[in-house]
């Protein structure tokens, strides 16, 4: 497989800077942080070079689902104990992750502080790489509503729960409500049957169309960029602590998310 | 005497200069060299400021279109010699456009500027002067629409980087047509003024209080907490309603207003369009339930109804589990 090679250490191009991505739930638990760092790997092989932020500033879980121990964190960043640089990491699945560090739980409150360096750090990698990912974290308070607001693009995870869909909805009425209007895709993790999805979609869009568009200058349209299949192969991979796309490239979900990164490759 | 030419001097006007373009609605600085509105130091002379008008403003729009000139005066360049020479580029005031500047302050009773005509002080003067015209409603001296954009946009930013609680309330008068209708404009203009008195009165200095469009109003309270959204909202409804309006008729009367409310959100970056949007929405709600009220935003606006959930999860695949 011809993996673009990951060198944070590689000088900023000239030209359009990365596409920034939040990747939020609403609800916890749905398999946001699964989807963001298979997701990284997927766009990786669609030859971009994409960086892994978690915006989790309290609860930051990337490290366990990649099996990676960070050495230099975000934290380190922030306090200034290290250099950006150094703490771009490679993950398996050839792209760079950004880690909170547990740290960072001192900064599970908003302050000028923590907005200005997390803005700071993002100036700072948007010109090396095509796309960052910011994994949030879950619910809405006002770290998570931040992180959002600084990316141009919102993915939103979701499964065919009730819970899960309510969450999700909660949170897309809020982002429209009080940030301004930049594209909003769905991924439904977890359907039990084809088509499952799409029938999610057009269940949130309604609710969106009869009680949120109503409300707005300009009305919200809902993308969806696919569903991932329940997948038994994914809770191996997660037990493993291993990435999907390295482990079992060729399962349901692994070429779901193949798809899915194609289509929001293809969106650029 | 003081270099004019001096850094300092420069630096001392710039920051007030640059406020008022920003009144105006221009982008600071670059934009007043696109208004024509010239501003800039000449390091030979003493004077360090001058200020023209382009013969053909392009931005003009975002001022009130000057009263009808003589028509010997009209077109033609507003600065330079009459006589076709190439315009001095730091040349002398327009006489016209300046007379009409004038007529515009005499009718809103500034008259009296300081300094010799042409002076740095009395250009200044009359830079302010306009400025201040263009902030405010004709009709009833509070801030106007544009003003009141250019502080929200201000606001939304300022709050982005805060964090801070800042209120915005939007005030409609109740049932105003019936006023224009039984006693007439005048005693509608009369309203109108009474209300934004009223409305000035009714919040702290720091708060602006703008008309925004006919019977509408708002007011952008900075730095307020939640918790005191309410009472300073019940307090801004009550003042206007205890105000009693006597008209030239010799009539009296009292109106209400109904009030809408939505703070900014904090740290992130919103948008004016979409702050308004929500405080309207509750403008629009304490209308419909009966008005002479205040609806506020809930503080969390993540709720989802008992509607909303069932037309979400009506029709649900997950029901199958049920």
């Amino acid at each position: 497989m011809n993996l673009p090679e990951h060198s944070p250490a590689r000088p900023p191009r000239p030209g359009p800077l990365a596409r920034v991505m939040a990747v939020t739930s609403g609800k916890g638990g749905v398999g946001k942080t699964f989807v963001t760092a298979n997701l990284a790997a997927a766009l990786a092989r669609h030859g971009q070079r994409v960086l892994v932020l978690d915006a989790d500033l309290g609860l930051a879980n990337l490290d366990v689902v990649l099996n990676l121990s960070a050495r230099v964190t975000l934290h380190d960043v922030f306090t200034g104990r290290a250099t950006l640089d150094d703490a771009l990491v490679p993950a398996p699945g050839g792209f760079t992750v950004l880690l909170a560090g547990s740290g960072l739980v001192e900064y599970s409150r908003m302050t000028p502080e923590v907005r200005d360096k997390l803005l700071a750090v993002l100036a700072q990698v948007r010109p090396s790489f095509d796309t960052v990912l910011l994994d949030t974290g879950a619910g809405i308070s006002d770290v998570v509503l931040f992180t959002i607001s600084v990316a141009d693009e919102v993915l939103v995870v979701a499964t065919p729960e009730p819970t899960s869909l309510t969450d999700a909805y909660a949170t897309i009425k809020v982002l429209a409500a009080n940030q301004p209007a930049r594209p909003m895709h769905l991924l439904v993790n977890q359907t039990q049957r084809p088509g499952e999805g799409r029938t999610v979609h057009g269940q949130l869009q309604q609710v969106i169309d009869r009680f949120v568009n109503p409300t707005l200058p300009s009305p919200l349209k809902l993308g969806f960029v696919g569903e991932v299949p329940h997948d038994s192969a994914v809770r191996e991979g997660v037990q493993r602590r291993q990435l999907l796309l390295e482990t079992q490239p060729g399962c349901a979900a692994a070429m779901a998310l193949v798809g899915v990164a194609g289509k929001l490759a293809s969106h650029d | 005497m003081q270099d004019k030419s001096s850094p300092s001097y420069i630096g001392r006007y710039r920051p007030r200069l640059e406020r008022n373009v920003c009144a105006l609605r221009l982008q600071p600085w670059a934009e007043l060299g696109r208004l024509g509105v010239v501003t800039r130091p000449i390091a030979s002379g003493p004077t360090t400021l001058r200020l023209r008008f382009a013969p053909d403003p392009p931005a003009v729009h975002a001022l009130p279109a000057p009263p009808a000139l003589p028509t010997d005066a009209a077109p033609g360049p507003l600065h330079g010699p009459a006589d076709g020479t190439p315009a001095d580029p730091a040349g002398p005031l327009s006489a016209p456009r300046l007379e009409s500047a004038l007529s515009l302050l005499r009718q809103a009773g500034r008259d009296g500027l300081p300094g010799e005509a042409g002076s740095p002080a009395y250009l200044q003067a009359l830079v302010d002067a306009l400025v201040d015209l263009s902030s405010r409603d004709a009709l009833t001296g509070i801030a106007n629409r544009r003003t009141f954009e250019v502080q929200l946009a201000r606001e939304v930013d300022r709050v982005a980087r805060s964090g801070e609680a800042a209120l915005l309330l939007m005030v409609d008068i109740d049932h105003f047509k019936r006023v224009n209708d039984r006693y007439g404009h005048p005693a509608g203009d009369a309203v109108i003024r009474a209300v934004a008195r009223a409305l000035a009165e009714a919040v702290r200095p720091m708060d602006l209080a703008a008309r925004i469009g006919g019977e509408e109003f708002a007011l952008l309270l900075p730095n307020c907490p939640a918790a005191f959204a309410p009472q300073v909202a019940q307090r801004v409804r009550e003042h206007v309603a205890r105000v009693p309006i006597t008209l030239a008729s010799g009539d009296a009367l009292r109106v209400t207003v109904s009030v809408g409310g939505a703070f900014a959100p904090q740290w992130v970056r919103s948008t004016p369009a979409l702050w308004m949007a929500r405080a309207d929405n509750q403008l629009y709600r304490a209308k419909g339930e009966g008005r002479d009220r205040v609806c506020l935003e809930p503080a969390a606006v993540s709720e989802v109804s008992v509607g909303e959930r069932e037309l979400l999860l009506g029709a649900a695949p997950s029901q199958d589990v049920a």
